[in-house]
């Protein structure tokens, strides 16, 4: 049985430009010691899925309009303020993009270490101070003993991520939800980053719900990825089949965009259009304008994910019905 | 060698002082440290390495928008640190910049033919009907729409923007084109429209453009060379497939090695080297190489002399003394 099951939840922001359907219909699973990666570019909705599961989105504007999340028998979409703030930060924790915002920069790193301790557990200062010096250590902070009393400030971007790690898991939570944790650091800061957690994820049995716009980091990190546009999953899997067998045009011409993998002197592979308003309505697949497939039905016919293989599903009209097939080589639509 | 535009021994130095009433000279961040660096006309040299090695500062010590403390900036055989400010002022219609932020870069209370006729009357004014022309073949180049001129930054998105950006850079007609992260901000899907973009006008007007970049394979696609900076010096320089292909200095290697792949069976074959620590302070540089305290292949002689960019293969310059023994 997953840890946490998330059904059809729908999070609508309600703005004087209309109704944004911010998310719309998202579901997914996270199972212990198993990483999740939800990708997706800015606007997909993919970070404010994690912030509706913890009741961080504001509200009003936004409102939860529809879905469950399932944690250990409760519906954290419909439980008490009570109960939620018991399970947050104790038994699911998050870690944010931006370590220097995100860190009190009037507080010592002690006490905002200290405090979910002595929010959630019943334990003397004395102890939680202890905890705190041994989760610095956890997350290879040398000198922890006296660094434990440091200001954010000095700290760097990295040590200071590092601070974020320890404090996530210092009240030893099941699932972290990590959002876009290294997209502010250094490549040789975020492989330092991403070997800790995946570390500190050996070593706890946790379950990660890993939140990125970067596909390489996908690939090294996750077991399984939902890729999202527009507010819902347009295509699931395995993160090996997610690559090897694209099956939703999205994937596979976000796929071919990366210059990484590309032959120089070619032009890149680039997606035509812009991402849709989400405050209008969007009866048919929100990748169709932009898509090198798309047949009138794509934009009239409601689309769901639907089963290819055991681990795989795509929400294509055209690739579940198989008029589509192979999609490594998107149909070619350069433009400069 | 005739270079379009050469660094030589360049030193970009900011003083430190300590205390308040009594204000020391206490060292200084250096930040550009002896660079030494020749482009032709036409090349594209990608410029990476990570937040706070110096390349941001180099590149804006290339447009003299920060004056260097030591060594020259050659473009076409003249000095530009040493010319004046009003002369410098209209020798930099020659070399435009664009930023990383196209939020922060466009003036959020002038149109988009505000900020283009501004640029393009640098060079001289125009007449209404001129200048209308002028602008919407400018937009057009860019690939946005010319009845959209009458619009605000703000009512485009950030692709759209950085077009904007690109398109005022391009206005006075410049040479040179020091591209500072200019599509870091930007989604992957967007990202990949402005390289092409960029590409594009640069072989169509023969621009001759510096890079600079913390994504590797960013400036492995784009880049003719790739010149890697760490701590305010360059440490490797070379063709860019080459140095990504084959690193020679440790840090290129590690750097390389700490690019995530987008491709799961590649990556899970992969040998990762992932480096000790945080790059050192700029204010306080260590002896020796300034790589040797993060350096897997530390050897003494590392820690006391400081290796000099020096020839290793035919095009390929690398200032590490174990080139040849890793």
């Amino acid at each position: 049985m997953p840890l946490l099951s998330v059904e059809n939840l729908k999070t609508y922001f309600y703005t004087r430009a209309g109704t944004v359907r911010a998310v719309d219909g998202v579901s997914f699973d996270l199972e212990s010691g198993k990483t999740l990666g939800i990708v997706g570019e800015s606007g997909s909705g993919k970070s404010v899925t994690c912030y509706s599961i913890l009741g961080l989105v504001p509200q009003p504007p936004g409102r939860i309009v529809g879905g469950r999340a399932l944690f250990a028998g409760v519906d954290l979409l419909a439980c008490s303020k009570e109960q939620l703030r018991k399970i947050r930060g104790k038994r699911i924790s998050m870690i944010f993009q931006d370590p220097m915002t995100s860190l009190n920069p009037y507080l010592r790193i002690s006490e905002q270490l200290m405090e979910p301790l002595l929010v959630h557990e019943r334990i003397s200062r004395k102890h939680a101070l202890n905890r705190a010096v041994t989760s610095l250590e956890e997350v290879g902070i040398q000198d922890a003993g006296r660094r434990v009393h440091f200001y954010p400030h000095e700290f760097s971007g990295g040590m200071r991520q590092r601070v974020m790690i320890a404090m996530a898991l210092i009240s030893r939570p099941e699932i972290l939800i990590a959002d876009e944790p290294t997209t502010a650091l250094d490549v040789t800061v975020q492989a330092q980053i991403l070997e800790l957690i995946k570390q500190r994820q050996r070593e706890l049995g946790l379950a990660v719900a890993f939140i990125t716009h970067d596909l390489g980091v996908v690939a090294s990190f996750c077991a399984s990825v939902k890729v999202m546009y527009a507010g819902r999953i347009v295509e699931a899997g395995l993160t090996r089949e997610i690559f090897a067998r694209p099956c939703h045009p999205y994937n596979a011409a976000l796929q071919q965009s990366i210059p990484a993998l590309h032959e120089k002197g070619k032009p890149l592979f680039t997606i035509a259009g812009l991402p849709p308003d989400l405050s209008k309505p969007i009866p048919g697949c929100p990748f169709a304008p932009r898509c090198a497939y798309m047949l009138p039905k794509c934009q009239q016919t409601p689309v769901r994910l639907q089963g290819v293989t055991a681990h795989h599903e795509t929400a294509c009209l055209r690739f579940q019905v198989g008029e589509i097939g192979d999609l490594r080589h998107p149909l070619a639509s350069v433009t400069a | 060698m005739n270079a379009f535009l050469e660094l030589r021994n360049l030193k970009t130095h900011f003083p430190v002082f300590r205390g308040t009433v009594l204000r020391k000279p206490a060292g200084a961040v250096r930040a550009v440290d002896g660079i030494e660096l020749a482009l032709e006309k036409g090349e594209i040299l990608g410029l990476v390495g990570e937040s706070g090695c110096g390349k941001s500062t180099l590149g804006r010590t290339v447009m003299q928008l920060i004056r260097n403390t030591g060594g020259s900036v050659l473009l076409e055989g003249r000095d530009l640190s040493q010319l004046r400010p009003r002369q410098l002022r209209e020798e930099r219609l020659n070399f435009q910049m664009i930023f990383q932020d196209p939020y922060a870069s466009l003036n959020p209370r002038l149109t988009v033919f505000d900020a283009l006729s501004e640029a393009i009357q640098t060079r001289g004014r125009l007449k209404r009907t001129a200048l209308l022309n002028a602008v919407a073949e400018l937009m057009s180049t860019v690939g946005l729409s010319p009845d959209q001129m009458r619009r605000y930054p703000h009512e485009f998105s950030g692709g759209q923007r950085q077009r904007i950006a690109i398109a005022r850079a391009l206005a006075p007609r410049p040479k040179l084109i020091i591209a500072d992260e200019p599509v870091s901000a930007l989604d992957v899907s967007i990202q990949s429209q402005i390289i092409n973009l960029i590409l594009r006008l640069c072989r169509e007007r023969q621009l001759t453009m510096i890079f600079i970049s913390h994504d590797i394979s960013v400036v492995k696609y784009i880049s003719n060379r790739i010149a890697v900076m760490y701590l305010g010096r360059l440490v490797e320089i070379g063709p860019a497939a080459e140095v990504v292909e084959n690193p020679l200095h440790p840090y290129t290697r590690a750097l390389v090695s700490a690019v995530p792949i987008p491709d799961p069976e590649r990556e899970a074959r992969r040998q990762r080297i992932i480096l000790q620590g945080d790059p050192p302070s700029p204010l306080n540089p260590p002896q020796g190489c300034v790589f040797h305290p993060r350096c897997p292949y530390v050897k003494e002689a590392c820690r006391q002399a400081r290796p000099a960019l020096e020839e290793k293969l035919p095009h390929r310059r690398a200032a590490c003394i174990r080139v040849g023994e890793i």
